[in-house]
């Protein structure tokens, strides 16, 4: 079966399908390129709540943050999620993609759906935030976009799953099982499923009541949209979970340490993390106290035990890995003698810190009910999912794109010595910053507001705590160290794919 | 590796380590998870259980009538007003009426220290965030539902009442107040 499609790849000694090498590169270089847009409006955004600066009109600014929300949770996620499958799925298992022509349907309607998007947004047509609680409203084809880029990562998530079955059959790798990375990702694209017909269950109906069909409920709405918004980041968490795993084997040449205390940790997120929805709802009012409790409360700790699961095996892991180098002096010498300068490395350890130690456990707080009165709609959720998704999977993934480049583009690292700091810019920008928003966060400064000093000179306007000011430099400081993170980031990955030097 | 296929039987008895790690998390969430039930029964403040569905007509109705009926009034017998809305000093224990909408917290209320309402939470055109400064406790104010929230001030004086809820272009302008005399 093995034609002139595949290639073996000397570092790995992987077979890889060519076919599918250019759709993992078509969705990562899609994933970048809305990481710049994306990155262009956290700067502006940033630069707006830091009121030392207040860059943007409010008009702008509201429009700003909507884009910045869609192309990062939405766009630059999820492109680099379906990269990520391709990968596991294919290139894992030396077996050709199922098929490649659906995988460029599908990336297609994504592009589609991606530009409706952004143009609705930059044209004013949707100033209504990522969220879009009706009764805002926006342009139909906005949610015609979201609807399209959907149905794409629907396809590429069912072509992940036919191209497990076509390696199986064909009997592309060894025996029965898959390696732990392709696991993990199966169970992201499980999630995937699951979050995206809740999509289908709001962005339709949406759609409709945007073209005057029906009418839209706003607490129901809210109810249901969750459940997709929810569990979104339930399919980031297993993600960059299975990229740590990669990672740590990639970086250290880490061994699992127990594939069936790991598999299992991964198979609780599947059964038990879209649940725990509600805990964006607690101060809503048409759901009952005691169904929120049951939601936010009991099988969420289910899916909290398996992160705690994968909090002991991936550190371990790659501690017995660096002692097995011989780093066996002491409690830290591997600790100390790890490949801190390998952006690989550095960026997963962050990412492993900063998604555990703030995003973890803030998360875990907040979203319980009496913590919740307070911090709801207060910039310390903001902090919390910059703690989450970017501290943790945007990392991850920025990490993983240091071996995605000369593995699958084939081109050496351009500017390594950039690439080296680019994590710690990154790391330390989104520390400073997400603690920033958590502490002023704490003093009630709201999510989504373009003017705290003066409120747009409303005459009720009064004075915040002035300690408020100290966290807001703190976060605009962070900010500004993550902008140029990224922006080193960005210049290296597209610097490589143009300039790099070709690998073999 | 875990990029490569495992042993045929993965399957094994896992580690001491792991299982005394295990053993701790399992106990660790099993509190998490017992105290969240628990301190809603012993902790004083949760939020409200209380909510109804409300049309548009019958809210009006409700908030027009209850400002009507408790709105201030000078010594020359002038209705009160701060900044064009409504001071409204209703009667200690009674039904309140609050009511979000762009971009103006609706009436402005004076509530008695010590003393415990229900207040009824709404909004009319977009979903507006209550949010009460500084001690920041906040409920969404949802356009057909009528949120109930029983509160007895327990500090006098003026605070202010954000909205943290994306409301349109005028969202950071919709500053209320709340007086508790
Ligand atoms: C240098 C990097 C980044 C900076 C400086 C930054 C900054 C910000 C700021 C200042 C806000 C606005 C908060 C507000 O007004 O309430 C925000 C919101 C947000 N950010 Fe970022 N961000 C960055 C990267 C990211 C990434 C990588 C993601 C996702 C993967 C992300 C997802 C979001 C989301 C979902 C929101 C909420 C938007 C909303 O409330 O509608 N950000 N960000
Ligand atoms: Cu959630
Ligand atoms: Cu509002």
């Amino acid at each position: 079966m093995a034609g002139q499609d595949f290639r073996t790849c000397p570092t790995t000694g992987l077979k890889v399908h060519l076919p599918a090498e250019n759709l993992i590169k078509a969705n990562a270089v899609a994933a970048v390129l809305l990481l710049l847009i994306g990155g262009i409006a956290a700067a502006g955004v940033a630069l707006t709540r830091w009121p030392a600066i207040h860059l943007l009109p409010a008009d702008w600014f509201y429009r700003i943050l909507t884009l910045h929300g869609l192309a990062m949770l939405i766009a630059w996620i999820i492109f680099f999620e379906i990269a990520a499958l391709y990968m596991g799925a294919s290139v894992l298992l030396n077996s050709r993609l199922a098929a490649p022509k659906v995988g460029w349907l599908a990336f297609l309607l994504m592009v589609v759906g991606v530009l409706l998007i952004a143009v609705m947004v930059l044209w004013g047509q949707a100033d209504v935030m990522f969220t879009s609680y009706p009764p805002l409203k926006a342009n139909p084809l906005y949610y015609l976009g979201v609807i399209l880029f959907a149905v794409g990562a629907l396809i590429g998530c069912l072509l992940f799953f036919a191209t497990l079955y076509k390696a199986r059959k064909e009997g592309t790798y060894p025996h029965g099982s898959f390696p732990l990375v392709t696991f993990g990702l199966a169970c992201a694209a499980m999630i995937a499923i699951s979050t995206l017909i809740h999509g289908a269950a709001i962005y339709i109906p949406a759609f409709l009541w945007s073209l005057g069909f029906m009418g839209m409920d706003p607490a129901a709405y809210r109810l249901v949209w969750w459940a997709l918004g929810h569990s979104s980041q339930q399919i980031n968490v297993a993600a960059m979970i299975s990229v740590w795993y990669l990672m740590g084997t990639l970086t250290v040449g880490m061994k699992p340490i127990n594939q069936k205390l790991c598999r299992t940790a991964f198979v609780l997120y599947v059964l038990f993390i879209n649940v725990a929805s509600e805990h964006h709802l607690l101060v809503d009012p048409a759901i009952s106290n005691a169904h929120k409790i049951w939601n936010t409360g009991y099988v969420m700790h289910l899916a909290v035990l398996a992160s705690m699961i994968h909090a002991l095996a991936v550190p371990a892991g790659i501690e017995v890995a660096l002692r097995k180098k011989g780093y066996t002096s002491g409690l830290f010498e591997w600790l100390k003698k790890a490949p801190w300068s390998n952006p690989g490395f550095s960026a997963t350890a962050l990412s492993i810190f900063i998604f555990g130690f703030m995003g973890g456990i803030t998360g875990v707080t907040f979203g319980s009910e009496q913590v919740n009165i307070t911090a709801h709609n207060t910039w310390r959720i903001t902090g919390h999912f910059h703690s989450t998704v970017v501290g943790g999977t945007t990392l991850a993934f920025m990490g993983a794109t240091y071996y995605i480049l000369p593995l699958i583009f084939r081109r050496e690292v351009l500017g390594m010595g950039w690439a080296k700091l680019q994590p710690w810019f990154y790391g330390i920008g989104m520390i400073l910053m997400a603690g920033g928003m958590m502490l002023a966060g704490a003093y009630g400064i709201p999510r989504r507001h373009w003017d705290i000093v003066n409120f747009g000179g409303s005459p009720f306007a009064f004075t915040w705590d002035p300690t408020v000011y100290m966290w807001l430099s703190v976060f605009g400081i962070g900010a500004l160290l993550a902008v140029v993170g990224g922006a080193i980031y960005i210049l290296v990955t597209v610097g490589t794919v143009f300039f790099g030097r070709k690998l073999e | 590796m875990s990029i490569s296929v495992p042993d045929k039987v993965w399957w094994k008895p896992i580690d001491k380590e792991e299982k005394i790690w295990l053993f701790l998390a399992i106990i660790w969430m099993a509190i998490s998870f017992l105290w969240m039930p628990i301190y809603h029964f012993i902790g004083k403040q949760n939020p409200s259980n209380e909510s109804y569905r409300v049309t548009r007509e019958q809210w009006d109705t409700l908030t027009d009538d209850f400002i009507k009926k408790y709105q201030v009034k000078d010594a020359s017998g002038n209705l009160v007003t701060m900044n064009d809305i409504p001071v409204v000093h209703p009667p200690a224990g009674s039904d309140v009426y609050l009511e979000g909408r762009a971009w103006k917290w609706w009436p402005v209320l004076e509530l008695e220290k010590g003393k415990t309402y229900r207040v009824h939470l709404s909004a009319v055109d977009f979903q507006h965030g209550l949010s009460i400064y500084p001690l920041n406790i906040n409920y969404m104010a949802l356009p057909g539902y009528d949120y109930i929230i029983t509160m007895t001030p327990t500090t006098s004086g003026e605070f202010p009442i954000l909205c943290n809820e994306f409301c349109g272009i005028g969202h950071h302008t919709m500053v209320g107040k709340l007086i508790v005399k």
